[in-house]
């Protein structure tokens, strides 16, 4: 006899789907799984015996096939047990196989015949509703994350056993009794009203998450970099439905805690010796790398200079095109990575530039260090900010600002941008190119008199000129002005980063 | 075209040539150099000294004039009149000075008083700061100023003079037109475009370690005064010091904190009686006497008074953003006004998000 039911693989991060034949006929008993699976795959045959048998039901003394098809595609992981089984007892008569029709299953499974947590169901789910399927079987625990896609019954099963029950006609389990994971407790969610001092860097992540620019830090061992950066993510605008399932479904994949639809932006700190497969994601099967986890949040790295340059440099299209391609034999795969990108760097090798007389280094350090740090992607960083020691009045005064006053303004800048940027590709102004600048940055003619005086003066590059302006337009946005204001641009310049190619000083061009 | 006879140039191609003996004798620089050619060849040549006295007997000066012809290079000796003074005054004088830049300005930047501005090559924010702006204040009142274009304080000297496209010259370790280190490249070209770059050395001569302090010798002898602006114990530019108060000219140097290792040098030597220097009038009076001369100084340009209050709460220590805020300055407003300043000139920003106050004109 022959069953067939529908599961899916996840490739990349995206599902597809594949067709779970079984055939039994008569025969010396063998279980073979054709259809290009993995070493986990092939493992499945072992898991199958044991779970059907454990869940009392019989495993047929015959010839059974299993194909998974389609049979050019790589199928990776335990994911498919659960449908090899259900197609096993569907083959066998002992659960109808007509009604596996509307079914999707996926799931890994136990010798005991439990259906174990398996990473990705929320992908799954996606498939099942895009193939047209009704009915979608997976592990208890993956139940509510399944449940987040309308259209689609979702039964999550702690057994095989309670599986086959359902497909024969019982009741499936109520998705609101499904046990919840205990949340980290609310408390600790960073806030901007934990910062004490820092006066300018609250300034420039205000303007960061107004703008969606890019943002780099500077400043000694200590200072607090790392810290402002983890809170920049409660000032940015709340998460859409469809962003935040697209966050959801791509850290469950990856394995990573998802109970439910995550609503926070995610904020990835990956350290600095991570390789350019790590941060842009591949490997084989291609996994997603950092900066896909942080898609729709923030990309924290610290300690930018001693990231290898290879991946600062895979990091680079990425970043420009908000998505990643990876060739793998035939197929390409595609992540998103859309995020904000944060940097922390010390001001000089030793850290302690500024800090009184403790820094050492010489001319020659200083301009490897800086040198180190230049190249492509310094280029996408539209402001820095030196992050000092706050004193010991500032440490005891009471918060400068909070979190949620700081998103109020926020949302506003966004909103200015959204109707004014209605119809451009980019949805802020950190996104702005060169050509969409010159149409939507109206300077007052002060401000322009500001600007072409520091390019004169040999402060700017071209490039520098335009990351300027954009900084400058969303601090207008924040001040609620239509028109860019000489002060906008100022703040703007005294934001700008001094990377590749610029004067640090355009004092000494200026008297020169 | 060069004009130097051929007796001096066989001079500055036997060092050339002896380039790589003279880095493995054990004895000071200086005192080698004072020999006569044969007397040379004696002391350092060792095997080689029969064949390099028939190598020097055949020299071809025609070719060596061609050489620095192609490399751009004039070359004065000693015979000629107008051969700087200042080197006769060395028991070790070089038989030829190559110049790179136009011999004729260089000798008319070396006619009046040249200050030396030399230090060392790992300095601090505040010595570079120091010498820019010594660099600065002297070449603007006409002097010129001579350094070694080394890392550090040197270049921080030359670029200053340059920044008012001031009078300096820069002595070369190896070949003048030859910019060592290779990253000061840019710093070599302005200096030969404005001012000159100098060595006792022919074109294509490799950069060994004897030439270093040899080149001190030079700055010390080419200058009315030597001021030092930071160095260590040990540092070459109190090699350059003591050549100069050897050839009894003027030794000045920058005071520093007596914590610093890098003030080490120019406090040992105001403890043995060096001429304080705080700026730039300092020199001046030290070497003129004083009020003769005033350094030059820029009107600063009207400011508003926000942006003067500002100015003040820098020069006062509130150098970086939050040390103003602490101030009482809105961070938002300091920003902006802090930025103003940046592109008016009056002040920069330093490594840390210091700011340091300009010094004027």
């Amino acid at each position: 006899m022959l069953a067939r039911l529908a599961t899916f693989a996840i490739d990349g991060v995206e599902p597809r789907q594949v067709w779970v034949e079984v055939d039994i006929r008569s025969g010396l008993p063998t279980f073979t799984i054709v259809g290009l699976g993995d070493t986990a795959v092939r493992e499945s045959r072992d898991r199958v015996r044991a779970a059907i048998l454990n869940s009392r039901f019989d495993f047929p003394q015959t010839r059974i096939t299993a194909n998974l098809a389609p049979a050019f595609l790589r199928k990776v992981g335990p994911g498919f047990d659960a449908a090899l089984a259900l197609g096993v007892l569907a083959a066998s008569g002992q659960v109808t196989a007509a009604s596996l029709r509307s079914y999707a299953v996926f799931g890994e499974l136990s010798l005991s015949g439990d259906l174990r947590d398996s990473p990705g169901a929320l992908a799954v789910a996606e498939g099942a509703r895009r193939a047209g399927l009704t009915r979608l079987i997976v592990p208890t625990e993956r139940g509510r994350e399944a449940a987040l896609v309308d259209g689609l019954e979702v039964i999550a099963v702690p057994t095989l056993r309670a599986a086959a029950e359902v497909v024969m006609g019982a009741r499936a389990p109520d998705l609101s009794d499904l046990p919840r994971r205990p949340t980290p407790s609310g408390a600790g969610e960073p806030d901007l009203a934990d910062v004490r001092g820092h006066a300018t860097p609250l300034l420039a992540l205000e303007i960061a998450a107004a703008g969606g620019h890019n943002l780099l830090l500077e400043g000694a061992p200590g200072t607090g970099k790392t810290m402002l950066a983890r809170r920049l993510v409660s000032i940015l605008p709340p998460l859409s439905r469809r962003d935040a399932v697209e966050v959801t479904r791509i850290h469950s994949v990856a394995g990573l805690c998802a109970d439910g639809l995550i609503t926070r932006r995610p904020f990835r700190a990956p350290h600095h010796t991570i390789s350019a497969a790590g941060l842009v994601g591949g490997g084989s099967p291609p996994r997603p790398g950092e900066a896909t986890l942080a898609n729709h949040g923030v990309l924290f790295l610290d300690e930018l200079s001693e990231f290898q340059r290879s991946s600062l440099e895979a990091l680079r299209q990425p970043l420009e095109d908000g998505r990643v391609t990876i060739v793998r034999g035939q197929r390409a795969l595609v992540f998103p990575t859309q995020v904000m990108l944060v940097a922390a760097t010390n001001p000089c090798p030793c850290g302690f530039a500024g800090v009184g007389d403790r820094c050492q280094c010489g001319e020659a350090d200083l301009r490897r260090h800086r040198r180190r740090l230049s190249g492509p992607l310094l280029d996408r960083m539209d402001l820095l900010v030196t992050v000092e020691r706050p004193t010991e009045q500032e440490l005891r005064a009471p918060p400068v600002t909070s979190s949620e006053a700081a998103s109020a303004r926020i949302a506003e800048a966004r909103e200015r941008q959204r109707s004014r940027l209605a119809g451009d590709p980019a949805r802020c102004n950190g996104e702005l190119g060169a050509r969409a600048l010159r149409r939507h940055v109206r300077l007052e003619p002060a401000a322009d008199r500001v600007l072409a005086r520091a390019y004169a003066a040999g402060a700017l590059s071209a490039r520098g000129r335009d990351r300027v302006l954009r900084v400058a337009r969303t601090i207008a946005d924040l001040q609620r002005r239509e028109v860019v204001a000489a002060e906008n641009v100022l703040s703007a310049l005294g934001l700008r980063q001094r990377g590749s190619g610029e004067d640090s000083s355009c004092a000494e061009a200026a008297s020169g | 075209m060069t004009e130097a006879c051929d007796r001096h140039l066989a001079r500055a191609w036997l060092l050339d040539r002896l380039s790589g003996n003279l880095d493995l004798v054990r004895a000071r620089i200086d005192e080698l150099l004072a020999l006569d050619d044969l007397e040379l060849i004696e002391a350092v040549g060792g095997d080689a000294a029969p064949r390099l006295r028939a190598a020097l007997h055949g020299f071809d000066a025609e070719r060596a004039r061609a050489a620095a012809d192609q490399g751009g290079i004039e070359a004065i000796c000693q015979c000629d009149p107008a051969f700087p003074p200042g080197l006769r005054a060395l028991p070790s004088a070089p038989g030829v000075l190559y110049v790179a830049g136009g011999l004729e300005r260089c000798l008319e930047l070396l006619r009046e008083q040249p200050v030396a501005v030399v230090g060392a090559r790992r300095a601090s924010q505040y010595g570079l700061e120091v010498a820019r702006s010594l660099g600065r204040g002297v070449a603007c009142s006409g002097v010129t100023v001579i350094s070694g274009m080394a890392a550090g304080i040197d270049s921080a000297a030359h670029e200053g003079a340059l920044s008012v496209r001031g009078p300096t010259i820069a002595v070369m370790p190896s070949a003048a037109n030859r910019p060592y280190p290779a990253a000061k490249r840019s710093l070599h070209r302005r200096l030969v475009e404005l001012g000159a770059a100098v060595s006792e050395l022919p074109p294509g001569a490799e950069i060994r370690r004897w030439m270093f302090p040899a080149r001190n010798r030079l700055i010390a002898a080419l200058s009315a005064m030597t001021v030092v602006v930071e160095a260590r114990h040990r540092s070459g530019a109190l090699v350059t010091a003591r050549h100069a108060a050897a050839l009894g000219r003027r030794v000045g140097a920058v005071p520093g904190r007596i914590t610093s290792p890098q003030s080490g040098g120019p406090n040992g030597l105001l403890a043995v009686g060096a001429a304080v220097v705080r700026d730039a009038q300092d020199v001046l009076d030290a070497l003129f006497g004083a009020g003769v001369r005033r350094a030059g100084a820029a009107p600063r340009a009207e400011l508003e008074p926000e942006q003067e209050r500002l100015l003040d709460a820098v020069a006062s220590g509130h150098d970086t953003m939050d040390a103003l805020a602490r101030a009482g300055i809105e961070p938002a407003a300091a920003l902006v006004a802090l930025a103003a300043l940046e592109i008016g000139g009056h002040i920069r920003r330093e490594p840390g998000g210091r700011f340091g106050v300009q010094p004027g004109v």
